[in-house]
């Protein structure tokens, strides 16, 4: 209404440390469903497991963890007036986050060429257990992969705001908050990576 | 702080010159009061539509057999008369319609933290409801599964499910906005001055209100997508064949849509406890136990969502767990009930149209309460399971109960938001009518369903035709007097007499600044020195 502007940092930070809250919930409900039928069917999930690329789920683990640092200097780097610095490291983070997708897509096409995906003929001749575990993966990462889409469309944005000296040194909590999601994509997938691909170990 | 200037009393407040013009300068908002009145009136309107698809499912069943529609559109009838009058009437209802127009101002402050996202979730809520209508004329034909959706028949029917799963999702991101945005607002944006302890009880149960929605929200979130994926792709959890568990659908569900039913009656809670102090001249009694009670309802309500699914085939260990936490909920409503009766015990009562309508809240949230506790029960649960005795209860709760005190948060603070004032007579007329249609529908549907009358069902055997007949006409009673009130209240609104900036005589800050509100609530940042229902120190007694 007035040329008044509220800024309060804090209030900024509490509201998103919410939103987090609600999307740790919104995948709650996919892990719920893994812990009960992993109860039901212990056996088929760690056959099922086996299947999994252990190497493409790792290679992307370190490509996210190393995105998550990219993110957390570029922070730093804006607060101490290094923009360029700042900058080039989102755009290391927006790559990292491209890196992931490319390489799902390839985990993907190789699960979906063995006739592996939800629906297919092959995946009904399994044991129904392994029909569980393959859903859920494809629901799980299939979410978690939006999330890093979203997650990079976000720090674009934020990128956008820098270089229009929207975001600053001294008023950098959209990138700050940028940050807290990208760390919570990173997150999710710490659990998710064990969860699916390590279960056999 | 801002070359803006207040308009002094009497003059259009924030109706006045908007940032764009005409509707835009309304759609395109930040003001927490324009936004309110958006959610007002859609609110107002899909009840409306929602309660003409009642009117016509009672009509139906005022003969056995076919009536006026058969089975298919009867299903699909009774379908639309619980998604819109849940997600797009009583789950919104007063928390964004009434929290947006009076919580930043009982607080103090300008505004909500985040006015964007506010608009933003309005927006949300738009096109969820338009989604929500959308998928009546498209795709396979409306959705005929009921408001919950249940697997396997959801995930099975050609009706077009998907889109209303879409919807649900779209007004849950909306509700969960929302919910931040509020808290996020109770914690940062108090005046100076409004302790914990001095925030009015409306506000207590937003606050309590806006967790729930923000930690069980996202349950419903996944749910629906999931059940999205399950219609679109075949990915088969809830499927036995595919080796899923259609329970699994029930209890994410309800981890959401029990909690839910707080986010529907905490708000309503909160305008009654507001209200009686006002209208008893007295403060109220125990506020701090209502406050714990808002909060203990918030907590207890998120762990008896299963009290649902008795009859699901869960195991008899998890019905007796969720039975006896069922009743440790009953606790802290009891607790606001005495609290309320006490407030008025020896209080200086006047009797106006919104005490009216918080009476009525008391009468039927206790019954409507009482009959839960049959259903909360195990054992008589299952004789009365999806019969027309849950109906009852259902409406008498959220009907009797939140619908109640949307309508008397309506005669309570409308007249402050437009500054004119209703018929009081005929407000009372109305009230008085709607309380026996109410009484004379539900009850018949207590009674019909304890004799065993299933619900869902277009038909029924000759020997309910009687308590189904009484039914129907009671609901003939109830819409005529809610046509009553609207009229009434919409013609005050525009019409009426100019009303005083502090009608009732409340102590609270939304009293204590002009009506209509000027466009930033305050001409100067408030600084409170006294609690809500203090009347001695707010100079009212």
């Amino acid at each position: 209404m007035s040329g008044h502007v509220h800024k309060d940092y804090t209030g900024a930070k509490f509201g998103m440390w919410l939103f987090l809250f609600t999307e740790v919930l919104l995948f709650g409900g996919l892990f719920i469903l893994y812990s009960v039928y992993l109860a039901r069917y212990p056996q088929e999930f760690i056959s099922a497991g086996k299947e999994l690329n252990v190497w493409f789920g790792g290679g992307n683990t370190l490509v996210l963890l190393t995105s998550s640092l990219f993110v957390a200097i570029s922070i730093t780097a804006l607060r101490r007036g290094a923009t360029t610095l700042c900058l080039n490291l989102l755009g290391a983070t927006i790559a990292c986050a491209a890196i992931f997708m490319v390489n799902k897509f390839f985990e993907w096409s190789a699960k979906i060429s063995h006739g592996i995906y939800p629906g297919s003929a092959h995946l009904k001749e399994l044991p129904p257990g392994e029909m569980v575990f393959f859903n859920l993966y494809y629901l799980t990462t299939g979410l978690h992969g939006i999330h890093v889409v979203i997650g990079a469309l976000i720090i674009a944005w934020a990128m956008v705001l820098i270089k229009r000296g929207r975001v600053t040194a001294d008023d950098f909590v959209i990138l700050e908050n940028a940050g807290l999601y990208w760390h919570l994509v990173d997150l999710i997938w710490i659990f998710i990576f064990p969860l699916y691909y390590l279960i056999l170990h | 702080m801002s070359e803006v200037t207040t308009p002094a009393a009497g003059s259009r407040g924030f109706f006045g010159e908007g940032n764009y013009p005409g509707i835009f300068g309304w759609i395109f908002s930040t003001d927490h009061k324009r936004i309110g009145l958006l959610y007002f009136w859609c609110i107002v309107a899909f009840f409306c539509i929602g309660a003409l698809l009642g009117l016509a499912l009672r009509l139906e069943l005022f003969a056995p057999g076919e009536t006026i529609m058969g089975p298919q559109t009867y299903n699909a009838v009774f379908t639309l008369h619980g998604v819109i009058m849940i997600f797009l009437f009583i789950i919104p209802g007063i928390p964004a319609a009434f929290g947006n127009l009076i919580m930043p101002i009982q607080l103090g402050a300008r505004d909500v933290a985040f006015p964007k996202l506010n608009l933003f979730s309005w927006w949300l809520y738009i096109t969820g409801a338009i989604l929500a209508v959308t998928s009546l004329f498209t795709g396979g034909g409306p959705p005929d599964t009921g408001w919950t959706f249940y697997v396997p028949f959801s995930a099975q029917t050609s009706t077009n499910v998907s889109l209303a799963a879409i919807a649900v999702f779209v007004l849950g991101f909306s509700s969960i906005l929302t919910g931040l945005n509020f808290v996020t607002t109770i914690h940062r944006l108090r005046a100076e001055g409004m302790t914990w302890m001095r925030i009015p009880l409306f506000t207590w149960s937003l606050y309590a209100t806006a967790w729930i929605q923000i930690l069980a929200t996202p349950v419903i979130g996944i749910t629906v997508a999931l059940l999205f994926a399950e219609r679109m792709l075949g990915t088969g959890l809830f499927d036995p064949s595919q080796g899923g568990d259609p329970i699994m659908f029930q209890h994410l569900f309800w981890i959401y849509s029990h909690p839910a039913v707080y986010i529907m009656i905490l708000p309503g809670m909160g305008v009654i406890s507001d209200i009686i102090p006002v209208f008893a001249r007295k403060p109220a009694f125990g506020y701090k136990a209502i406050v714990v009670s808002s909060i203990a309802i918030a907590f207890a309500g998120s762990l008896v969502w299963a009290h649902h699914m008795y009859t699901s085939g869960m195991s008899d260990l998890a019905v007796m767990v969720f039975s006896f936490l069922t009743f440790l909920v009953a606790i802290p409503s009891a607790i606001k009930v005495f609290n309320w009766l006490a407030t008025l015990y020896q209080g200086s009562i006047l009797l106006d149209p919104p005490l009216l309508y918080a009476l009525s809240f008391i009468l039927l949230f206790t019954i409507g309460g009482l009959t839960g506790l049959i259903l909360g029960a195990a054992a008589t649960d299952v004789h009365v399971h999806d019969t027309y005795f849950v109906v009852g209860h259902f409406h008498f709760v959220m009907f009797g109960g939140t619908g109640m005190a949307f309508f008397a948060a309506m005669h309570y603070w409308l007249p402050k938001i437009y500054g004119r004032m209703y018929d009081k007579a005929v407000a009372t007329v109305a009230w008085a009518v709607i309380l026996v249609g109410f009484l004379i529908t539900y009850i018949s549907m207590k009674v019909v369903g304890m004799m065993g009358m299933p619900r869902r069902y277009y038909d029924y055997v000759p020997e309910f035709t009687g308590l189904n007949q009484l039914a129907t006409i009671g609901s003939w009673i109830l819409a005529i007097g809610l046509v009553l009130m609207f009229v009434n209240i919409i013609h005050g609104l525009f019409r009426g007499p100019k009303a005083e900036s502090n009608p009732w005589g409340g102590a609270s800050l939304e009293w204590q600044i002009p009506s209509p509100p000027p466009t930033e609530n305050f001409d100067e940042d408030p600084v409170v020195t006294h609690g809500p229902y203090d009347f001695r120190k707010a100079g009212i007694l």
